[in-house]
């Protein structure tokens, strides 16, 4: 086997060495009658490298994939452009097979990596801080709600009618079990966002109002107004941010006030992976910083008084204050955030400017040349890379029909949604850098053809 | 005089005698490394665009606006061109170590080789750049590949059902207690309150019980490393929703009791919780299934050989017993008998699925993490697994048994370890601990073991070698830490400086809590802002 450097003879001389007579002596306080005594049948048998590659290159054969087709797919996760650099340097093995950085003294390549990253994190968010990653943005969100409770001590999360589906249904997911109450709602097909509503709801009991920024329509909308409520009431502002390249062309929530600031950051270094690993963001003011989850670099000096970074403050986590902790995350989004903050890098400010006003100029000439096509309405009129089109038919079937053409045209609602009848007709596209002009052409071409 | 097989004589002088210190602190190979806010610009770009569309006005083309929202400061991004951008990451990654450059024998982590198939498999665009909401019929292959692992997991555990979407371990942890307390609330029996957590326990167990609303409570261990099985039987009740323990447990030891202790809780109507992050002791030989348990996470990035990345990604499944699949999270996948796969999401859970949790994360969880796992699995078969976890407990005791007249070993003399060796800090000289055996070792060449935990033992040292070790490997380790362990017990002052030839010396962590500086500031604007 070629991952076992171990030779029989090697093996024989070590259970000399312990002074047992075979392998099955070291296994001898497994109850007998748990032992199995030989390989578990009703499965194959190790296999060559040519082999199994061949297996999953077959697998991989069976997918559309993105670069095949004209694709128009968002909701959460974008296909960006990640420079080959970023690839290459992610595979150097100090980064790709280190631990978790408990020796700082030979780990700080990961520590110094996730300070900057939590820097690049905390100014694009627009906080004052921001953590070395969560596994995604859904779990980022749902963190970000407890955090809420323990610094308001109050137990009733608003959650905006243009947040994510999934994001909610984890979040609907752990409040049963923590008692957290949730005022939720479904969005409706119009321009304008729930902000009015989000403000007249909020009382002395709410922790937090949860905002998607731009929304999961693409809306986006001014947040300063829902911060001066959610803080005459003294509760917090959360706002998620799904598409990170958009705060490189609009304002940051943090600019507006928001109290907590979190986002998948899957656009920038990641790529698509059908959903993960993904990278949370997280980022807080400062004053709540104690409260926050999950891991934190910080810098420091050595003991020749040069600069170090170590993690810190981790009497907030779980391997020190067990059941106290301020959650029971360990393993992050290490790998992914050095390939967030590498492209980051890659980009600098004057890239991610650039990147953000290609990506809104090109959705905005999809919008206008797909609202042409008879019968389509253009329904969000502020966007950033993505936007929703109400169709004058059901969009899951009319999505179905593209990608038999080798088209993957956006998601329906109906998919995200099932069961809303006043969401059935709506398809978000979102459009990107990749996305080229006769791309969206072809999209336009075969949708008038499918609801002619 | 010896010269060693390179030819290198390592008595050899340095001619002219002590280096005097460089200019630049760099040290030859060893490379200081600016952070990018001290060399990267606003100005400066690594990527270059097709085209360059007109400057974000309020106004934007075709009508569409970003209102009042365009962006109108800075973001305070550096940027660096692509050749500096590579240099600054590589000479990081020269200040990390990694099992790629030598032994990394971290306890309870299973720090293996990973294969770099693996990584070649996962790049393929076919999984790579697939959207997670795509139409089903595009990605039949993805969910083939969560159906084959699925499998995979279900039958090296002899369990019923899997649950692939958590993220991690503790996720997974997560994952499996709620699925628990689904199942007792279903039953009517949502009042039962406590978790039982042997001390000897990974933080993540009783933090992840406390995060779902349940009350811990410890079981203390016997003088052997095991758990307290009289304790355990004593403690259970109506109140008890579940046992979380951990088998091969944190002192890397089996929990001969197992099965017994499975059906004393099973008797009193709770569930077992097993932390499977010491599966790879056991894989392929055992099965958690016959053994009693309910839901057992298993790490991919330990037993699988996905790669840590320097924490995480991670990836932790959990397979779950007849009892409790009914409970577990969405989406799943379903195998048809005409060989499509179908997706079970919250639309299609309805009839077939209706006791389900519901979600845990967006999307399906760690696709890249599956595609590394059971590129893995399928390269070792069954038969290969098999050898896995023989030669992972053959490294462990051959380190347990040749260390054990070296440093204290408190559970040696009960018999042979499994896929770990424990010592403790018993024996070394007054004012030398764990650490400094450890940052010893560093100046070594070697990562450090595990330090000061499991919590069961004074200054735990859990070494955790794994399978992929030669035994050339081991023998020099072996021969270090007894060079190490000897200066700690005869009280050699220089190790309390350790490491000396590492990148950095000891770094102040209590200075780093006390005044904690977590993002980089212009020191010119801090200091124009005093």
């Amino acid at each position: 086997m070629r991952y076992l450097p171990l030779t029989q003879s090697d093996r024989e001389a070590m259970l000399g060495v312990i002074g047992a007579a075979s392998i099955d002596d070291l296994f001898v306080d497994v109850p007998e009658a748990a032992r199995l005594d030989g390989p578990i049948h009703d499965l194959p048998m190790h296999a060559s490298e040519m082999a199994v590659e061949r297996h999953m290159s077959a697998l991989a054969r069976k997918n559309l994939t993105a670069g095949e087709a004209p694709f128009f797919l968002g909701c959460g996760a974008y296909r960006h452009h990640v420079p080959a650099s970023v690839d290459h340097l992610i595979q150097r093995g100090e980064f790709l097979t280190a631990y978790t950085p408990y020796q700082p003294e030979i780990a700080q390549g990961t520590l110094q990596m996730l300070f900057e990253f939590q820097t690049q994190v905390a100014r694009l968010l627009g906080t004052d801080v921001a953590n070395a990653s969560m596994y995604d943005g859904s779990t980022a969100c749902w963190e970000a709600i407890g955090m809420a409770r323990r610094i308001t001590k109050r137990g009733k999360a608003i959650l905006s009618s243009g947040l994510h589906p999934h994001y909610v249904s984890v979040a609907k997911t752990m409040a049963k079990f923590t008692g957290d109450v949730l005022e939720t709602a479904t969005p409706t097909l119009s321009a304008d966002t729930d902000l009015e509503t989000l403000i007249a709801a909020i009382d002395k009991d709410t922790s937090c109002v949860v905002v998607q920024y731009p929304d999961i329509l693409g809306r986006i909308a001014d947040l300063t107004p829902l911060a001066d409520a959610c803080h005459a009431n003294k509760a917090l502002l959360i706002a998620v941010v799904t598409e990170p390249v958009a705060l490189g062309a609009i304002k940051s929530p943090g600019e507006m006030d928001a109290d907590i600031v979190v986002g998948e950051g899957q656009s920038l270094g990641v790529g698509l992976q059908f959903g993960g690993p993904y990278v949370g963001l997280f980022g807080c003011k400062e004053k709540y910083v104690r409260q926050m989850p999950g891991r934190l670099c910080g810098e420091t000096l050595d003991a020749d008084g040069r600069r170090g970074f170590v993690l810190t403050l981790s009497t907030r986590e779980q391997h020190i204050r067990r059941e106290k902790a301020t959650s029971n995350i360990c393993t992050n989004s290490g790998l992914c955030a050095l390939a967030f903050s590498i492209h980051m890098t890659l980009l600098g400010e004057k890239g991610l400017r650039t990147l953000a006003q290609i990506n809104h100029h090109g959705a905005a000439s999809a919008a206008a040349r797909l609202a042409q096509v008879p019968g389509v309405e253009l329904v969000t009129t502020t966007f950033f890379n993505e936007f929703t089109l109400k169709l004058p038919q059901e969009a899951r079937p009319v999505v179905r029909a593209l990608a038999e053409r080798g088209i993957l045209a956006g998601v329906s609602l109906g998919r995200l949604y099932p069961g809303e009848a006043s969401l059935a007709n709506g398809l978000v596209v979102a459009v990107t850098e990749t996305t080229s002009a006769e791309d969206v052409e072809t999209l336009a071409a075969a949708l008038e053809e499918i609801l002619a | 005089m010896s010269i060693n097989a390179s030819g290198w004589r390592p008595e050899a002088p340095v001619a002219g005698g002590k280096a005097s210190p460089t200019v630049t602190g760099n040290k030859g190979l060893m490379l200081e490394e600016a952070l990018i806010f001290e060399i990267g610009d606003s100005e400066t770009t690594g990527v270059d665009f097709a085209s360059s569309p007109s400057p974000l006005r309020g106004e934007g083309p075709s009508g569409t606006s970003l209102g009042s929202l365009a962006r109108t400061t800075p973001i305070g991004l550096p940027g660096l061109s692509e050749p500096e951008a590579v240099r600054h990451y590589t000479r990081l990654s020269r200040q990390n170590y990694g099992i790629d450059l030598g032994f990394f024998p971290l306890g309870s982590c299973t720090m293996k080789h990973n294969p770099r198939l693996n990584e070649k498999v996962a790049r393929l665009p076919g999984f790579a750049d697939i959207h997670p909401l795509q139409p089903v019929d595009t990605v039949q292959g993805a969910l083939g590949v969560i159906n084959e692992l699925a499998v995979w997991l279900i039958k090296l555990t002899g369990m019923y059902g899997v649950a692939m979407s958590p993220k991690a371990g503790a996720h997974g942890e997560l994952c499996g207690i709620l699925c628990i307390k689904a199942a007792l609330e279903a039953r009517g029996e949502g009042h039962r309150k406590v978790v039982l957590v042997p001390e000897s326990a990974h933080g993540t167990n009783p933090a992840t019980a406390a995060f779902a609303g349940f009350t811990v409570e410890d079981i203390p261990a016997t003088a052997e490393g095991r758990v307290d099985t009289a304790a355990l039987k004593a403690r259970l009740g109506p109140d008890v929703a579940a046992v979380m323990i951990t088998n091969p447990n944190t002192c890397g030891l089996f929990e001969r009791d197992m099965k017994a202790i499975s059906d004393a809780v099973h008797a009193v109507g709770a569930y077992v919780y097993c932390d499977g992050a010491n599966f790879n002791a056991i894989v392929g030989r055992v099965r958690p299934g016959d053994l009693g348990i309910d839901a057992m996470h298993i790490n991919l990035h330990k037993t699988f050989s996905t790669p840590h990345g320097g924490g995480g990604p991670g990836s932790g499944p959990v397979v779950l017993s007849e009892a409790l699949a009914p409970f577990g999270p969405l989406p799943f996948t379903a195998r048809y008998a005409d060989g499509h796969i179908a997706l079970i999401e919250e639309e299609t859970a309805g009839d077939e699925h209706p006791h389900t949790f519901g979600r845990m994360t967006a999307f399906h969880g760690q696709m890249g993490m599956f595609t590394r796992a059971l590129t893995y699995i399928l390269s070792h078969g069954a038969d290969g697994l098999r050898q896995v976890s023989e030669d992972a407990v053959l490294n462990a005791n051959y380190i347990l048994r040749s260390l054990e007249k070296t440093l204290d070993a408190p559970f040696a003399a009960s018999g042979p370890c499994m896929h770990e060796a424990l010592f403790s800090d018993n024996g070394l000289a007054d004012g030398f601990s764990t650490i400094d055996v450890a940052k010893g070792l560093i100046d070594e060449g070697f990562h450090p073991m595990t330090m000061y935990f499991p919590l069961v033992v004074h200054g735990a040292m859990l070494i955790e070698p794994t399978e992929t070790e030669s035994k050339a490997a081991l023998d020099q380790f072996i021969g270090a830490l007894r060079s190490v362990a000897e200066r700690a017990k005869a009280g050699d002052i220089s190790l309390k400086s350790a490491p000396h030839f590492a990148p950095r010396s000891r770094l102040d962590e209590t200075l780093a809590a006390r005044k904690p500086v977590l993002i980089w500031k212009d020191p010119g604007l801090a200091q124009a802002a005093e």
